[in-house]
């Protein structure tokens, strides 16, 4: 069981029965008055969405969904291929399904499928992801210090702020819940 | 070699603003007189109000703000006493709100509300001018025209321009903070800052009630730039109305099944002997969060819990 105060971007709650997946979330808190949790819920099997504030009394059944070990294999038109390493079983989402994870999906990476039942629904991502910078900026040395910070692209064609002195080809860390740069990785 | 921590580096100048609008609000309060003072973050109890809730310390709690104390020393004859001090309030946390806080607290003897949102207009004009602001500011594409007075609205008002109900209709059927959050707070201060002011006596549990108006107390709650900014009261000085108003306050967190904190007896003590006066509470970081063009309390603060 969860409580309001579980609620965020992300967590997959059951709702007459379907799995709901929190699309948007914020806490709002008006002076002197009580916690709201403002939450996009989306409907993971269809896909429908609403809106809606729950208060802090309010509790909720984590979605019955099983979690599965599976690699990314590659995307064939819009569809995204993953496998279980061991049966050889293949999945597709949709893009729709893997959402903002596409962002950071490189070939063979490990991932948990979500499953409905037999039908795949959606995708959780390891915390951390390396990938290779394929779009950067040359380096103005002594930019470092500063804390300024340059637009760059992964592999993925996703893009972020990172650090000046990070160049293309290099491989770096990003956190996949803030989606935010962490590291240099060296191989 | 180790790659510095690129979360903390790329603060450098938020943090630098912030520490900034610090010392200008600190020169502020110095100039005119205010004395600083330090009050013990550790302490019996925090003043009972229904939905805050104070984060256990050995026995005793982190106080949710100075309050309690700071009126002791008002009510000792310390009539301006200003402080800049961390609070906490458990399980707050959203993009607006960190558990752990900064909050800039005041006090003045022989003045009420009225005259303290004059005094936040010059605070937060003075604080910007200090910081090289002149003029208009822009926070998130949203351009806050800066120039005095700064709008004024009753809640009763807001509810009428800007909700389908009206305030007494919205606390009947217990609806006001979800209105207030979806329909009043997006509408209003959308060209400047906006004093939203006269919430009903419920939702101000150390407030003076209104003499004109005893549906409500006199306190208000300063807007800009979307952002909720300050709370302030003309305070409740008669000890025996507020300890029924604590008693309101504990009664309801009985009934939520919310811890109920032990009764500010000493604190009730003084009361007597304080004088008329008026006091706002500012979020810190919430000034911060302007100032430097974040979206993010997270942005404005070095480490957040989730950091750690």
């Amino acid at each position: 069981m969860y409580n309001a105060s579980d609620l965020r971007k992300n967590l997959k709650i059951q709702i007459d029965g379907d799995p709901y997946v929190v699309v948007d979330f914020s806490f709002v808190k008006p002076g002197k008055g009580q916690s709201l949790y403002r939450c996009k819920l989306k409907n993971m099997i269809n896909g429908s969405q609403f809106e809606r504030t729950y208060r802090s009394v309010d509790t909720f059944e984590p979605a019955n969904l099983k979690e599965k070990k599976m690699q990314y294999l590659y995307k064939e038109d819009t569809k995204y291929c993953f496998m279980e390493a061991e049966t050889y079983e293949q999945v597709y989402l949709t893009e729709d399904q893997v959402g903002d994870a596409k962002g950071f999906l490189s070939d063979n990476l490990d991932v948990e499928i979500l499953f409905f039942g037999e039908e795949p629904l959606g995708i959780t991502l390891p915390n951390f992801v390396d990938l290779t910078v394929t779009v950067a900026e040359p380096w103005a040395k002594g930019d470092s210090v500063t804390g300024k910070s340059k637009p760059i692209v992964v592999e993925t064609g996703y893009s972020l702020q990172a650090p000046p002195f990070v160049e293309e080809g290099e491989k770096i860390r990003i956190d996949t819940r803030t989606g935010e740069y962490l590291t240099r990785v060296k191989e | 070699m180790m790659e510095t921590a690129w979360s903390l580096t790329r603060k450098r100048s938020t943090l630098q603003i912030r520490a900034g609008m610090i010392r200008a609000i600190r020169r502020f309060f110095t100039d005119r007189d205010y004395l600083e003072v330090e009050t013990p973050s550790r302490i019996p109890g925090p003043a009972p109000e229904c939905h805050i809730d104070a984060i256990p310390s050995d026995g005793w709690y982190l106080h949710t703000s100075p309050e309690l104390c700071m009126k002791r020393l008002l009510a000792a004859g310390y009539p301006r006493i200003f402080q800049i001090t961390k609070c906490f309030r458990g399980k707050e946390r959203g993009s607006r709100h960190i558990p752990e806080f900064t909050l800039l607290e005041w006090y003045e003897g022989g003045v009420n509300y009225i005259r303290m949102m004059e005094v936040c207009e010059e605070l937060i004009v003075s604080v910007a001018h200090d910081l090289g602001h002149e003029g208009d500011i822009t926070y998130r594409e949203r351009q806050i025209a800066m120039h005095r007075p700064w709008e004024r609205i009753s809640v009763s008002e807001a509810f009428k321009r800007y909700s389908c109900v009206s305030m007494e209709e919205s606390l009947k059927r217990g609806r006001f903070d979800e209105i207030m959050v979806r329909e009043i707070e997006p509408r209003i201060g959308t060209e400047g800052p906006v004093f939203l002011y006269d919430y009903p006596v419920a939702l101000g549990a150390l407030a003076r009630v209104k003499k004109m108006d005893p549906r409500v107390a006199e306190r208000f709650e300063l807007y800009m730039g979307g952002l909720e900014l300050a709370n302030a009261f003309s305070e409740l000085t008669d000890a025996v109305e507020q300890r029924a108003r604590f008693e309101e306050e504990l009664k309801s967190r009985r009934a939520s099944g919310r811890e109920v904190y032990p009764m500010p007896e000493k604190f009730l003590a003084a009361l007597p002997t304080m004088p008329e006066s008026s006091g706002v509470a500012l979020g810190v970081d919430r000034l911060a969060m302007i100032f430097t063009n974040s979206a993010s309390i997270d942005d404005v603060v070095a480490f957040t819990p989730e950091d750690l």
